[in-house]
């Protein structure tokens, strides 16, 4: 009943991008399985990998399309929210290493044993359950966000203000996470990973099976975002987006509304960082830095903030072309595309790829889903 | 808090506030009956927006006793949500509706009831109350752009969207900041009607310079004067007022 | 008189010691040396003497060797050799390093008495070295030793002190002796504390804690109020020197942060190349240096000067550039600015990382820059002061031009009220577009004076871009000075907490208590009030 509810008010894109991802969760994995090399439609394992990452990306980017394109809060610090989820996983797995490591100490990963520290700290405890460390990987994000913006939201920060200390933040964890004394593995973060549940992270049954729950998990985070923002919860958030002090007198508790939604964003955030880390094999403070926040904003906007849909469309397509530029000849310009990207979008295309494409199609029905910009005005 | 024995539903007395020095209200006393209708009018600057301000909770006052419902609540203590949440409502100068929302969602966000996060997540707020809607609407004339957004609603059409949306809220008291600006004379005249009829069963204080819309209105007045009472009666007893023609009616 | 008399004096003797007794010692030292092959303790003592009496440079390396059985006779010709730790020998007559030493080489031999003559002998050559920071030296490893041994040789060298802040010291390590003798009185040891506290330092409590336990009460009494009196001062010294050091970083931030506050503070916008701003200003400091080694190298010493104004030029039209290329088009929309800028300081980075390279480019700091001097015990870079003066005055001379030049009449007359601006007739888009080509030049000066503080690298920019921001919106935006209190504030109380925590964490816990005093104050320390706020 829920599912026919939820399909009655789907538009065409989010079927589609239903439908896509769903048959790429199937066919990827098993082409990657059960078909010779040899054929033309085998996936091969490091592309399943390389995919995978992307759509790890879209996860992060949907969650941050709910607070920026609906809500209107430009979190320059969603990295962070990725890092720890990312974090929470890579303690799990460092807890699998046991006596593999270099130093075999079936409790304390390596890198405790060079510092010579002698017990677990008591902030690693449980993190040899899988369910826990997954647990925490929603809850640790969860719980920073929930802190961060109780105290932000109810002094009323907004707009820039907001974003420069959403970046304040995830650069101090940085600072804080290369430190060798948080007990995080400093510098160098938590790599060498040997299993998950027992199964080898380097094996092609593993990698499949982590391509398709990171598929699955997109379309859950689509699912979840897209029904919280066609709720009246979401029209309310587009009221506090579009105008803020009006929702607050007509009685709604905005700071509430916007907790709620950082939250929750922040939690898929983490998750889409905790099946990041098993898919290239480390976590290290690096992730925090507040250049990957931003970049993931580039994401939203280039495929068009408020739509959901477009953010996992320009997360794929931003890190498509950063992957070509990359590995290629052109690699010292990729940084001239990027910062090219960041200005075409905002000047040219405010609505992103798939926001343009939507008004194009439904110009008839005319139904921005933005309001028109100002007038070209400096704030006074 | 000291509890005041008054039985007006807002009562104002002893308001002062200042911005970096200006003083924009001076020692400001008003007492609204329940059930009563009220027009302030006065020359810009005279504090009319600040009073509203501060009787919604956007603006502290620097001193005085800002109470509502018979002295039950202190309102210079609550936030504006709260405020709204306890009844009072307002309209403001500049028509602000939701733009990207259709009219029925915008009426639909200001219905009475529940508004926490959860409440529009998983209750109240996702029923249908398409008949609380449209019984709004035919109100303030706007069932035909019902789907419309409300971006694309003319000038006074956003003007009665928002009194509908205050309809809709079902406040105790109703704050109008210049409804009928930019309106034309058929559009005020309804408007004025509309008020009249709001105020049935609401309080209502308007804040207009409209002296024609005021004359329709039929109701007490007051007369602001750089943030204090000028002059308070009917509008004859007010317009006759000599003080009231020096500063702001002219000769 | 007396005062150019021991001038002449001193330099005489210091033109003996390099030439002319050149002969004279090395006849005294070879007939010395013939005394070690007599293989007997007597002549060695007679030896050690004559060698001190030399006053030869390898004396000293000669008699530690002798204590450290190092010191070698060749019976057969006569000749003594020293080795050194790392095992190079040397002619003892010479001082050379011989390349193959004789074949059969005999230790000469020492005993505890001849062990006591030639550690007495030792101090004796080294506190009358002639290098004045020698002598400093030795003394200072005899106030941490406290050896008494040394009490008579130290007795000597100071009659024959000249330089009197040396002769302190002296008088210090003999302080630091009587204090814990066994055998000295208890005038010795008043006099001694009275010495010490007025050294001050870690050096001294540690001597005055070694009192020796079996001092009257008194004494101890005496030497305890000293040590109190030490540490309070030190606290101070200490307090001074964070407020120093915090002055200095505080104006290091006001620097960074001055281009922000007209660009962010006065114009709104967000501008995220403003620390690429800082960067290119820095690289224009770089090109200015190397344009005048290879055509002018007399001007090297200018090089800041001339950069000055070139990094102003250059950064500010780029800065104009800008506004005209991409900000202007996006006013009122703060958030999609913040996005554009950081396209554009992604494409500046990489522009300087293709042109320059990836590494830390050398930029030389002229003369004025380099050395230190002490003041109350807090040492002073002339390169800090140099930069808080700089800052001072980049700060008062942007406060002057904004108040009382046409330009800064109109860019204030914008802000406030630009369609009213602009109905007086000032050209809005022309005042933008200065407005925020002069955030951008002051970004570019602070670049030239950040050159000679930081590596110039192309990541210069970014390492500046949050604080920068911090101490803008901590000071309250559209304020100067509240900029300027609040770069202060934020580097001394950085400065503070650095000792305490560490400078990692310092930064952390600042950056902490800047995201929770936002809440409390979100629009910064001095913030404007009223209803022209909400607009």
């Amino acid at each position: 009943m829920i599912t026919q509810y939820l399909l009655s008010r789907f538009e065409k894109t989010g079927i589609a991008f239903i439908v896509i991802i769903a048959a790429m969760a199937i066919f990827v994995p098993l082409s990657n399985l059960l078909l010779p090399t040899s054929s033309p439609l085998h996936v091969p394992t490091h592309i399943m990998s390389l995919m995978g990452k992307y759509l790890c990306y879209a996860i992060l980017a949907i969650s941050l399309d709910l607070v920026w394109g609906y809500c209107g809060i430009l979190s320059l610090g969603h990295g962070a929210f990725f890092a720890l989820g990312g974090y929470a996983m890579g303690m799990y797995l460092m807890r699998q290493i046991g006596t593999r490591g270099v130093y075999g100490n079936p409790i304390l990963p390596d890198f405790m044993v060079f510092l010579n520290w002698k017990e677990l700290p008591w902030f690693w405890y449980g993190f040899d359950m899988f369910p826990f460390a997954i647990a925490m990987a929603l809850f640790a994000p969860g719980l920073v966000a929930f802190l961060f913006g109780w105290l932000t939201f109810r002094s009323r920060v907004t707009g820039v203000y907001l974003s420069i200390i959403t970046q304040a933040l995830t650069y101090a964890l940085m600072l804080a996470f290369f430190r060798n004394d948080m007990g995080f593995g400093g510098n160098n973060g938590l790599t060498d990973f040997k299993d998950i549940l027992g199964y080898s992270v380097q094996a092609q049954g593993t990698r499949a099976t982590l391509f398709f729950l990171t598929a699955l998990t997109l379309l859950l985070t689509y699912l979840i975002c897209r029904w919280m923002t066609i709720t009246s919860f979401g029209k309310v958030l587009v009221a506090v987006r579009d105008a803020e002090s009006r929702t607050r007198f007509l009685g709604f508790r905005v700071e509430h509304y916007k907790l709620v939604a950082f939250t929750v964003s922040a939690a898929l955030a983490g998750l889409a960082g905790a099946l990041y880390v098993p898919q290239v094999g480390i976590i290290n403070p690096g992730e925090f830095a507040p250049a990957n926040s931003i970049e993931a904003v580039v994401w939203v906007a280039v495929g068009g903030r408020g739509t959901l849909v477009g953010a996992a469309v320009g997360a794929v397509l931003v890190n498509f072309a950063k992957s070509w530029f990359t590995t290629g000849a052109l690699a010292p310009y990729w940084l001239f595309v990027l910062g090219s990207i960041f200005i075409f979008v905002t000047l040219a295309l405010p609505k992103g790829i798939v926001g343009t494409l939507k008004e194009w199609s439904t110009r008839k029905r005319a139904a921005p889903e933005l309001p028109k910009a100002p007038v070209a005005q400096p704030a006074e | 808090m000291s509890e005041q024995r008054t039985s007006a539903v807002l009562y104002l007395d002893g308001v002062s506030v200042s911005f970096d020095g200006y003083r924009a209200i001076r020692n400001l006393s008003l007492v609204i009956e329940p059930g009563e209708m009220r027009a302030i009018i006065g020359p810009n600057g005279a504090g009319k927006t600040t009073m509203m301000d501060i009787v919604t909770g956007k603006t502290r006052p620097d001193e005085g006793d800002v109470l509502f419902d018979g002295g039950k609540h202190d309102l210079t203590k609550l936030d504006e949500t709260a405020i709204a949440e306890l009844g009072i409502g307002r309209k403001f100068q500049k028509p602000t509706v939701f733009e990207s929302h259709t009219v029925a969602d915008n009426i639909l966000l200001a219905l009475k009831g529940p508004r926490g996060p959860f409440a529009s997540l998983f209750g109240w707020r996702n029923k249908v109350h398409n008949e609380k809607i449209d019984e709004v609407l035919k109100i303030t004339g706007l069932l035909d752009h019902r789907n419309r957004l409300a971006g694309e609603i003319s000038h006074g059409q956003k003007q009665w969207l928002e009194i509908g949306m205050l309809l809709a809220q079902d406040p105790a008291i109703l704050l109008v900041d210049e409804p009928v600006a930019g309106m034309t004379d058929a559009e005020t005249e309804q408007t004025a009607a509309l008020l009249r009829d709001i105020n049935k069963s609401h309080t209502v204080i308007v804040v207009e310079h409209d002296m024609s819309f005021v004359r329709a209105l039929d109701c007490k007045v007051t007369c602001l004067h750089e943030g204090s009472v000028l002059s308070e009666g009917t509008l004859d007893k007010v317009a006759s007022d000599d003080r009231v023609i020096e500063v702001y009616l002219g000769r | 008189m007396s005062l150019v008399r021991l001038l002449c004096a001193l330099i005489v003797s210091f033109v003996l010691a390099g030439q002319i007794v050149k002969p004279v010692y090395a006849a005294d030292l070879a007939s010395a040396l013939t005394r070690f092959a007599a293989d007997d303790f007597t002549e060695t003592a007679t030896a050690i003497d004559e060698i001190v009496a030399t006053q030869a440079p390898q004396a000293e390396p000669i008699l530690s060797a002798l204590g450290n059985a190092r010191l070698f006779v060749d019976m057969a010709t006569k000749k003594v050799y020293w080795r050194t730790a790392a095992g190079v020998v040397h002619d003892a007559l010479t001082g050379e390093p011989v390349a193959t030493p004789p074949a059969p080489l005999s230790t000469v031999r020492v005993n505890n008495r001849l062990r006591r003559v030639l550690s007495n002998a030792i101090g004796a050559l080294t506190l009358m070295a002639p290098e004045p920071e020698r002598r400093r030296q030795v003394a200072d490893a005899i106030f941490r030793s406290r050896d008494e041994t040394a009490l008579p040789v130290l007795e000597e060298a100071l009659k024959a002190e000249r330089i009197p802040a040396i002769a302190r010291v002296f008088q210090q390590a003999r302080a630091s002796i009587l204090l814990t003798a066994p055998a000295s009185t208890k005038e010795q040891r008043i006099e001694a504390i009275n010495v010490l506290r007025d050294r001050a330092d870690m050096g001294a409590i540690a001597a005055l804690r070694s009192l020796d336990a079996k001092s009257d009460a008194e004494t101890k009494e005496l030497a305890a109020t000293a040590v109190t009196a030490i540490e309070g001062r030190l606290r101070i010294v200490g307090y001074v020197q964070n407020v120093w050091f915090g002055l200095s970083l505080g104006s290091v931030l006001l620097l960074a942060a001055i281009g922000l506050a007209i660009t962010f503070g006065v114009m709104g916008v967000i501008n995220m190349a403003h620390g690429e701003m800082v960067m290119l200003g820095a690289y224009t400091t770089f090109m200015v240096q190397e344009f005048l080694r290879a055509n002018a190298p007399h001007l090297l010493e200018m090089s800041l000067t001339i950069s000055l104004p070139l990094a102003f030029l250059v950064t500010g039209l780029i800065g104009i550039a800008i506004e005209r290329g991409v900000i202007r088009f996006l006013y009122g929309r703060p958030l999609e600015t913040l996005l554009a800028t950081w396209g554009i300081s992604l494409i500046l980075q990489q522009s300087i990382r293709t042109a320059f390279g990836p590494t830390n480019r050398e930029v030389s700091s002229p003369s004025y820059m380099s050395g230190a001097f002490d003041v109350l015990g807090v040492s002073v870079t002339w390169g800090r002061l140099w930069i808080i003066v700089f800052t001072m005055i980049v700060f008062f001379m942007l406060l002057m031009a904004l108040k009382h030049t046409s330009m800064g009449l109109h860019m204030r007359a914008v802000t406030q009220n630009r369609r009213m601006a602009s109905s007086m007739g000032i050209r809005t888009p022309w005042v933008d577009a200065m407005t925020f080509g002069l955030g951008s030049g002051l970004a570019g000066i602070a670049g030239v004076a950040l050159s000679q503080i930081d590596n110039v690298s192309p990541n210069l920019g970014q390492s500046y871009i949050i604080d920068s921001f911090m101490v803008v919106v901590f000071g309250g935006v559209g304020n100067l000075w509240g900029t300027l209190v609040s770069a202060f504030a934020l580097g001394i109380a950085n400065k503070f907490l650095e000792p305490l925590a560490g400078a990692v964490l310092a930064k952390i816990l600042i950056l902490v208590l800047l995201i929770l005093f936002i809440q409390k104050r979100p629009r910064g320390l001095f913030a404007l009030k009223g209803r022209a706020v909400e607009a």
